[in-house]
């Protein structure tokens, strides 16, 4: 009896390790596709009859879903895009097409996860579920833009001559291996150098940018102040991953080439220094986004400067709150010592798409058109992917930013815009620079022995995470 | 007689149809997705961006690049440190207030209020409870503004950037969450022990003591030992809690990385090939660890 006793408590204590088990396991084979109900009335995009009609014709689908990670586009749509009727938080009307917003964070790859899965759903999903409209950042863009689920912007029947005024920078993003051109975005994002207005006047008297950029015009003058700063007081960046994207963006080698892993001196050049400016005490390890980084957003944080885009000035930096430094105006803006871009959001048309006319108008109007455009800038501080609008709006002395003081950074933004270059982009960009970032983060506490070992960690995350990727 | 039998058996029947309800949700969600796993395991399979690259027969290659480098037993001792921090003062508290709870002579009061309380931390989700520590415990974070303005440390102490304490902490919150969940079930363990072996000690002189480890453990042990093995099945499962802690990374140098993180770390490119060998080493030293636990607590039971 004792033996049956033991005998089944053991088997039961083993099938409750095996259930627990299988339950770690992969749960991505739930590929629940839905019924393809409609699948013989799939109404291809008709590139033929590009008709003039500024809104949906009456052939094309219903429903307009649309996919993105946060407020923003669905703001910019609500506010500027003729003809949008706000329904409730997800969904919205035009003309008779309703319009679904599918908000995904971008979290832990949450929205691309997401966005992939009805992707690969796309062709057998009924027309009404069909994507319609995604949208992209330039880190993983090329993922989905060197594919065919991304339809081609010449076969929404939007011409080159339209796009003439873009920057071109913003179209290389979005141009596969073939030369067509995949999506397009109403913003760029150059990057300045954001500093504090009353550190710059405790430092050297005065908190004017051409004064303020001779401190900050090379690297080894960034750091030479960093240490000046340092002495009363202040950190010269909030975290020692502020000046990452300055470093990425000047790279002359991909990450990925040939499939193999390289990676560009500039990064183990951004590695050493802020290493220095961290054991200097000038920074800290925190995380982009983190509370570290955020503390400089007000003046008992103490923090001199931040890289960053017109987005970040305005949309991040707290300027909602009293206490905030961007409140009372308190920062300026100036070039820095490198030129640099972040962010910025693409617009695609998801091949299989009902309805064409209307995500070619949508488009067509946030991107090209002019008034719209000039409505962005002055209702959002945006800045648009407009060259002609952009040198005229940095003409413009009536024009200022609050959060920078009144001061209009736009001259300095068309300028910096010029200068970037994208053609050392790949499609694994976002996954390398982040576990750069985090392996590089163990290096600056004193994790690693060495540089090199940083990057034999480094390496084997990349394989785990790429599998496709050769690493030698 | 043969009438009975027939009896029997036709009762019987009805015990089979009971069973089915359960074997269709075993099999369904359990079994075959088990036996996939292994499958996929011997494949090369996952996503490169949005293109699926395979399936294509590898036979065992995924597991030769899964013990290649050694890593996957740095996290498996990861995981077990961190569950050994976190159980043993577990197990030890659990069984100190299980043992109060259950005798008469304490005469406690208010016994139901607490023990509640001791279950209320389980009731938080681990997640929740993960981003709380990570807020209490950053670098600029109240423990280290408090630690500092008493003069206990010079400046703040990076939490998460010390293997020490960031292990420590992972452990801390897993015997925070879980020791009221053990008591309780201890607790029903010593409950059903009859008073009358009690009695009994106390007419021959036993001290509490003698009671504790001569009476209440021997018989607690069936208890014990399905508290150790659900609790390790547990912990080599960790996950929710570090994941969020320390964001994915398993910082510092990957020292908080659990085997669990790691098989997430693999499902980044959806490789259900590596992902599917990590499962099965996960199974087997599962399957491994419970025999010995098992053994090794029921050796001279017989």
């Amino acid at each position: 009896m004792k033996k049956i006793k033991k005998a089944m408590a053991l088997s039961l204590a083993v099938a409750m390790g095996l259930s627990l088990v299988a339950c770690g396991d992969k749960k991505s084979d739930d590929t629940t596709t839905a019924a393809p109900t409609t699948e013989a009335e799939n109404t291809e995009a008709t590139g033929g009859d590009a008709t003039d009609a500024p809104v949906a014709t009456a052939d094309e689908g219903k429903v307009l879903n649309i996919y993105c990670w946060n407020e923003e586009f669905k703001s910019r749509v609500t506010a500027h895009y003729p003809g949008y009727e706000e329904v409730d938080a997800t969904s919205g009307k035009i003309g008779d097409v309703d319009v679904k917003w599918n908000i995904t964070p971008s979290t832990d790859n949450a929205y691309q996860n997401n966005l992939d899965q009805q992707l690969l759903n796309q062709e057998s999903a009924a027309a009404d579920d069909k994507i319609d409209m995604f949208l992209v950042e330039a880190d993983y863009a090329l993922k989905y833009v060197d594919t065919d689920y991304t339809m081609s912007v010449a076969d929404l029947g939007i011409t080159d001559a339209e796009l003439a005024e873009q920057y071109q920078y913003t179209k290389d993003v979005m141009t596969d291996s073939n030369g067509v051109l995949k999506g397009l975005s109403w913003q760029a994002c150059p990057g300045v150098l954001i500093y504090s207005r009353d550190v710059a006047k405790d430092m050297w008297g005065t908190d004017d940018p051409a004064t303020v950029q001779e401190h900050v015009k090379d690297w080894a003058t960034f750091y030479a102040t960093g240490a000046e700063l340092k002495a009363k007081g202040y950190k010269l960046t909030a975290t020692v991953n502020d000046s990452y994207r300055v470093y990425s963006n000047n790279v002359s080698s991909k990450w990925v080439e040939d499939g193999k892993l390289n990676i560009d001196p500039r990064f183990k050049e951004w590695a050493e220094a802020e290493k220095a400016s961290y054991e200097a005490g000038q920074t800290t390890t925190g995380g982009l986004w983190g509370d570290e980084w955020s503390t400089g957003f007000y003046p008992e944080g103490k923090v001199f400067a931040y890289f960053g885009p017109a987005w970040l000035i305005d949309f991040c930096m707290a300027a909602d709150d009293e206490k905030s430094i961007a409140h009372a105006g308190g920062w300026a803006a100036t070039t820095g010592p490198e030129g640099f871009f972040w962010g910025g959001t693409w617009i695609c048309a998801a091949t299989g798409t009902d309805n064409p006319t209307i995500v070619a108008d949508i488009m067509r109007q946030l991107t090209t058109n002019v008034d719209i455009m000039t409505g962005i800038v002055k209702d959002d501080n945006d800045f648009v992917n407009n060259k002609s609008a952009m040198e005229a709006m940095a003409a413009d002395t009536s024009y200022g930013d609050a959060v920078l003081g009144g001061q209009n950074a736009l001259g300095m933004f068309c300028e910096g815009v010029e200068k970037i270059d994208l053609s050392n982009i790949s499609s694994y960009d976002q996954g390398c620079n982040e576990e750069f970032q985090n392996v590089m983060t163990d290096y600056f506490q004193g994790n690693y022995a060495s540089y090199d070992e940083a990057i034999e960690v480094f390496k084997s995350n990349i394989q785990e995470k790429y599998p496709a990727i050769t690493v030698e | 007689m043969r009438s009975q039998n027939k009896n029997v058996v036709r009762y019987n029947r009805w015990g089979y149809i009971f069973l089915v309800p359960f074997l269709v949700v075993f099999i369904i969600f359990q079994l075959i997705p088990l036996i996939s796993t292994f499958y996929n395991s011997f494949f090369k399979h996952f996503f490169d961006g949005i293109i699926e690259i395979g399936p294509n027969f590898i036979g065992l290659d995924n597991y030769k690049s899964l013990f290649k480098g050694g890593e996957i037993w740095k996290y498996f001792k990861n995981t077990m440190v961190m569950w050994i921090i976190g159980f043993i003062p577990q197990i030890l508290l659990s069984l100190l207030l299980a043992a109060w709870f259950s005798n008469p002579s304490l005469h406690l009061k208010g016994k139901p209020f607490f023990q509640t309380v001791i279950y209320l931390p389980n009731l938080i989700m681990a997640s929740a409870f993960a981003m709380l520590f990570f807020t209490l415990f950053s670098d600029i974070g109240p423990i280290n503004s408090m630690l500092v303005d008493l003069g206990i440390f010079k400046e703040a102490y990076k939490f998460l950037g010390h293997t020490g304490s960031a292990r420590g902490l992972v452990g801390f919150m897993n015997f925070i969450m879980w020791f009221g969940n053990t008591t309780i079930l201890l607790l029903a363990g010593m409950l059903g022990i009859d008073t009358s072996l009690y009695e009994a000690a106390e007419v021959d002189g036993a001290t509490s003591n003698q009671v504790f480890f001569k009476i209440t453990l021997p018989i607690l042990r069936p208890i014990l030992v399905y508290v150790m093995i659900t609790s390790m099945i547990g912990g080599l499962q960790m996950f929710d809690v570090p994941q969020i802690l320390t964001n994915g990374t398993g910082q510092p140098t990957r020292t908080t990385m659990t085997l669990i993180m790691f098989l997430n770390k693999h499902l980044y490119s959806k490789n259900y090939g590596m992902g599917g060998a990590l499962s099965v080493f996960l199974f087997f030293i599962t399957g491994i660890l419970s025999l010995i636990i098992f053994r090794f607590n029921t050796k001279g039971d017989k």
